[in-house]
Formats: structure tokens, C-alpha cells, sequence
């Protein structure tokens, strides 16, 4: 699992993208009560998933990178400004979707994302181009007329998109942006953010308690426990990373292979009459799992990685958090 | 590009200058305003008396006119700093219920529906967002008061002549300066009781409360102490001082109590107001508090200790 730390201290490695977020030993408190807790590292990925349980500080984080808290200590820096005193340039560069219901009253859809635009800095007639595009690109180009009062929860998350991204912001915060969706919602929902995200024009910051959003729409992933920064890691790096249980599929008696196996000290699982699952132990490598084949006379005619689902990597997390990075 | 694309893209065009950003806020808030058919009346109303002066100013240079009416205006009322100390007062308190209908649900609204970090979350600042919503009772107070206060005493200038004018030059800027003070005063207080009584009706009383109830209380203080200073916790006694100053009509000593027996005097009080920068200090500390409850609650988020 790849170090914050350890990413902090290299400065700018050749073939890496400039960083989004740079984290200088962030630290916030309320009231003298520690919510984050010197927060280091870099983040780089187009689509960063921001984890972590209730609590953890996720929209904290957010709030902070947005001017809304001020830092306690350290500071961080957004495409390399500094949030303490260069907020108001950072925030031309931001879109913020809120994870609580926010709107302004007696206003028409088109009307309410017109005037986000304009207070983003759009003229007005750009920024009603806009809005009608952003509304039309979230799906509310039907609806746009309406007044906002009368929308459901999941309209209103949809405007709150829209209000994100009419300014064309180079980056996006999202806090639990399918919260309140049903799952047709839900799935249109992490559909536009991967558009979003692949149309290389701005990173996403993804914040969620729900594992499955941040899979489908994140390469990378920061986890946050108690205030600290538990992991931060390339998704698809970190699920190859497990090379320890291995998926078998043979053909031949299973029952002398896995005895030798067990004789090892290796964990096995049949799962079918062909196939079983192994966990290596320290100091045993696959080649051996090839020799005790060989001995017992069994084909292996597949073998295969469990990758970790990023619950996998959740729990670890969870679980190793307290040691900190 | 058309909208059926449908695809994000980043906007490189021209933004709007910084400095003027807080005016988007009373552009939008007056769409919503003048939907209000009760506003649009009442604000059309507000001309009224700014035009009957005007028709005063022009018998008082007509002479035919006069003479086919057998009136005497000139004698009876005439244009000078006591006719336009009472155009400033009638319209302030004509401004002082147009705030009342606008004010109060201006920064409720936002608070109620959490559209706050919408706003900070952009290049827009709190002083921004507080300038702005004020902007919008200043404005429209601005159109009653001030704006054509002044082009009666242009009116008046043109008719009477340049001696008129060079000489009553200070009856323009008492017009400008005692309005701006009120609609100041009247945009803090509005926007202060909208960020902490969230209920509109509510909001309303509480800025009726904010002039009357000090007042009676003023009332009571003045009669139990025998004395004008109770005046200091009134605002429409600070307001009427600051005009009466700025229109050269101040008179520090408003009343006296004699108690006589037998042609005897046993007792005598001198009642005095409070001396004029009492009133304005006082003004200012209101607006100072109206600043800080404001700056309290104008935050993207409450921190919950």
C-alpha cells in the first residue's frame, strides 16, 4: 500500500502528473477539538475518491480545500495556491456539488444555475448559455423551467451538478453526490461523472461513504480515519498488489494436492469439484504449488489473482489505520 | 455550442470584473421583488409625494398659476432647508416600510435553504454577499430618497436661479448624506434581523419592534428621569437629531418643567437633547452591531461547538 508519506517526499517524480492537491501537514480544529489531523500528500489522479466512515473528516477536508474552515496549521495547496491566501483564485478554478440540500428559493432551474454562473465570474449571456447546457448535459433540459421547490431529491441532486460544472471548473468536489438516489438515479449519476472525468478537462474529488460509487468512478483513493490520512493509493495498483490468494482451476484428484498444500501450511478452499482458492504463507512461492502438482499429478489449468474489491482495501485500511502514515 | 452535445467543456471566455459581482445579487433579487404585485404598488405609490413637491416648487415660480388660484404658497410654504428636511423625512419613513416589505427575507432565505456555501464556495466573497444583499434595499430606497431629493433641489435651483443654488449648495448634500445614513441604517438592521429570525413575519415585526419598542422605552426614560437623554435609545429620535443637524434645524433644548407655587418657582428643569455627536456615535454603534450579528451568521457553514 503506497505511503502519503512517502509520496510528500518526492517532490515532483518525471512522468507524473503536476499535483491537483498538495497537503502540507494539514491540521483543523473546532473549538480546540483536533477534526483533522496533519494531513500530508499529494494527489494527483484525475478521480480521486475521498473515504473513510462517518466522521472521518471527508467533508471537513473539503470544506477546508474550499476557504470554509480555516486551517489550525499546515496549509494545502490546489494546482499549486495556497488555500490561506489565495482563496478567491482557488475557487475560480473549483465546482462544489454540497452534500446537503442547497438551493435558492423562488427560482427556476435555468434561472438558479444561471445565477451560479454569474456569480462564478460568467457574463450574463454566457452564463445562460451555460446553465442551459449544464442542464441539458445532467438531464434536466426538460424540466429546466420549473421552479426548484417543486423538484424530488433526485432533480435537486442533478441541479446541484449543474451548478457545479456550469462554470466549466477545473475541479470538482462531489460530497456523496448519489446520496438520496434510486439506483437508475444512482447509476445516470456515476455515468456523467466518469464523463466528466474522461473528458480530461477537470479532476474530480469524489466524496462517499459508498464503496461502490467510488469504484466505478475513481482511479485513485484517500482514506481518512479519526482525521488522519490512512491510505493513499492507486485503485488499480492496490487491487493487484495482493499477490498472496490465488484462484485455481484443475483438472485431475484434487484430495492429494490439497493435503500436500495443506502439509505446507497454506490455506485451501475447494470451491467446486476443479477449482480451489489458496492463500500462500510467508516463504512459499507459486513455483512450489506447481512441484506438489507435479508429485500429485494434477493439472493446473488456470491460476489467477484474487484482486481486492476496494472493500477489501477498506477494511484493511480500517484495521491498520491506528498505525497512521 | 448546441446543447444537444451534451458534453462538459471548460469555459475560457471573458469573466465579469471582481468589483462588481455583488451587483448580481439585487439584478436577480429584483426579478423576484417586483413579481410581488403588493411591492410594485407600493413602490410606484412612493413617487407620489416626491411629485407633488415638484408641482409645489413649480406654482411657487408660477405666477399665473398663483394668481388664478388666490393662493399665497410662497408665504404659506416655503422652499427652503425646513421644506426639504420634511421631504427627507416623509420619504424615510416611506423607505422604512418598503425595506420592511423587501429586507427581512433577503438573507432568511438563503440561510433556510443552506445556499450559503453556494455562494462562498465560488470567487465571492462574505463582505460580497453581505454588500450585495444590502444593495438591494439601498437601491431601492436610493430611487425614493436621495435620487429625486435631489432633483427637486435641481428643480428648485433652475427656477430660482444660480444665487439660489450657490447659496443653498448644503441643503443637497444634507439631502444626500441624511438619506444615505437612514437607507445605511435601514439595510444593516434589515439584513441583520433576516439572518437570525428566519420566520419573514416574524422578521417584519422584529424590525417594527426594533423602532418602537426603544421609543416607548425612550418615552418612559424621559418621563421618569426628566431629562431628553432617554432619546439616545431611540432610533427614530437619533435619526430625527442626525436630519435636524444635517438640515441646520437642531434645537438642543426641547422642553422645560417648572413647579411653582404662589408665583414661587420651587423647581425647574431645563430639558436638553443629546448633544448631536451622541447621536451619531450612537447610529454607529447600531450599525456596528447590526455588522458583527451579521458577520456571525453569514458563514458557508455553522461550526456546532
Amino acid at each position: 500500500m503506497a505511503s502519503v508519506a512517502a509520496a510528500a517526499n518526492d517532490p515532483q517524480p518525471k512522468g507524473k502528473t503536476p499535483s491537483v492537491i498538495a497537503l502540507d501537514d494539514l491540521s483543523v480544529s473546532f473549538g480546540g477539538r483536533p477534526i483533522l489531523k496533519g494531513l500530508r500528500g499529494e494527489l494527483r489522479g484525475r478521480a480521486i475518491g475521498l473515504l473513510g466512515p462517518n466522521g472521518a473528516g471527508k467533508t471537513t477536508l473539503i470544506h477546508t480545500l474550499l476557504g470554509f474552515h480555516p486551517p489550525s496549521s499546515g496549509t494545502a495547496r490546489i494546482f499549486g495556491s495556497d488555500i490561506r491566501g489565495e482563496a478567491n483564485q482557488i475557487r475560480s478554478l473549483i465546482g462544489y456539488m454540497p452534500e446537503r440540500d442547497s438551493f435558492i428559493a423562488k427560482m427556476s432551474c435555468v434561472h438558479f444555475v444561471r445565477f451560479m454562473a454569474e456569480l462564478s465570474g460568467l457574463p450574463p449571456a454566457a452564463a445562460l448559455e451555460r446553465a442551459h447546457e449544464a442542464l441539458f448535459f445532467v438531464g434536466l433540459g426538460e424540466a429546466r423551467y420549473r421552479n426548484l421547490d417543486t423538484f424530488s431529491l433526485g432533480m435537486k441532486q442533478l441541479a446541484k451538478l449543474a451548478q457545479a460544472i456550469v462554470h466549466g471548473p477545473r475541479l470538482i468536489f462531489l460530497d456523496e453526490p448519489t446520496n438520496g438516489l434510486d439506483p437508475p438515479a444512482r447509476q445516470r449519476m456515476i455515468k456523467m461523472v466518469r464523463e466528466i472525468r474522461d473528458s480530461g478537462q477537470a479532476d474530480i474529488v469524489l466524496s462517499s461513504h459508498l464503496l461502490r460509487d467510488v469504484e466505478e468512478c475513481c482511479e485513485e483513493i484517500l482514506i481518512l480515519k479519526e482525521g488522519r490520512l490512512v491510505v493513499y493509493c492507486n485503485l488499480e495498483d492496490e487491487r493487484k498488489a495482493n499477490k498472496k490468494f490465488l484462484m485455481l482451476e484443475t483438472r485431475g484428484d484434487l484430495k492429494p494436492f490439497v493435503t500436500a498444500v495443506d502439509s505446507m501450511g497454506c490455506e485451501c478452499a475447494v470451491t467446486s469439484d476443479h477449482r480451489l482458492k489458496v492463500i500462500l504463507q510467508q516463504g512459499t512461492e507459486i513455483r512450489d504449488l506447481y512441484r506438489v502438482a507435479a508429485e500429485t499429478q494434477l493439472q493446473i489449468r488456470r491460476l489467477t489473482y484474487k484482486r481486492d474489491s476496494l472493500e477489501d482495501i477498506f477494511l484493511k485500511a480500517m484495521e491498520n489505520g491506528n498505525a497512521g502514515y | 455550442m448546441p446543447v444537444i452535445e451534451r458534453a462538459y467543456r471548460e469555459y475560457q471566455g471573458l469573466k465579469s470584473p471582481e468589483w462588481s459581482r455583488f451587483l448580481i445579487i439585487p439584478r436577480h433579487a429584483y426579478r423576484d421583488v417586483f413579481r410581488s404585485k403588493l411591492f410594485t404598488a407600493y413602490f410606484a405609490l412612493s413617487f407620489i409625494f416626491p411629485l407633488l413637491c415638484a408641482i409645489l416648487i413649480y406654482l411657487h415660480h408660477n405666477v399665473n398659476a398663483l394668481a388664478i388660484m388666490k393662493l399665497n404658497v410662497r408665504d404659506v410654504l416655503p422652499i427652503d432647508a425646513g421644506f426639504f428636511e420634511f421631504y427627507v423625512i416623509f420619504q424615510g419613513i416611506t423607505g422604512f416600510f418598503l425595506a420592511m416589505l423587501v429586507g427581512p427575507q433577503q438573507v432568511s432565505r438563503d440561510l433556510t435553504n443552506n445556499a450559503l456555501p453556494l455562494y462562498l464556495c465560488r470567487p465571492f466573497s462574505r463582505t460580497e454577499y453581505v454588500v450585495g444583499k444590502m444593495s438591494i434595499v439601498i437601491l431601492l430606497l436610493s430611487t425614493i430618497t436621495w435620487a429625486p431629493g435631489l432633483l427637486l433641489f435641481l428643480f428648485q435651483s433652475y427656477l430660482e436661479g444660480w444665487s439660489w443654488f450657490s447659496e443653498n449648495i448644503w441643503i443637497a448634500s444634507a439631502i444626500f448624506l441624511g438619506s444615505l445614513v437612514w437607507i445605511l441604517l435601514l439595510a444593516l438592521l434589515t439584513q441583520a434581523i433576516s439572518a437570525w429570525v428566519k420566520w419573514s413575519v416574524g422578521s417584519r415585526a422584529a424590525l417594527l419592534g426594533a423602532f418602537f419598542i426603544p421609543t416607548v422605552f425612550a418615552g418612559i426614560v424621559n418621563q421618569v428621569f426628566e431629562t431628553r437623554w432617554g432619546n439616545i435609545f431611540s432610533l427614530y429620535a437619533l435619526i430625527s437629531n442626525v436630519w435636524a443637524g444635517l438640515f441646520g434645524t437642531f434645537v438642543r433644548q426641547t422642553g422645560q418643567i417648572q413647579e411653582s407655587r404662589n408665583g414661587q418657582i420651587l423647581r425647574e428643569v431645563i430639558m436638553t437633547e443629546p448633544p448631536l455627536w451622541a447621536s451619531w456615535f450612537m447610529l454607529f454603534l447600531i450599525c456596528a452591531a447590526c455588522l458583527w450579528l451579521l458577520s456571525r451568521k453569514v458563514k458557508a457553514y455553522e461550526v456546532v461547538k
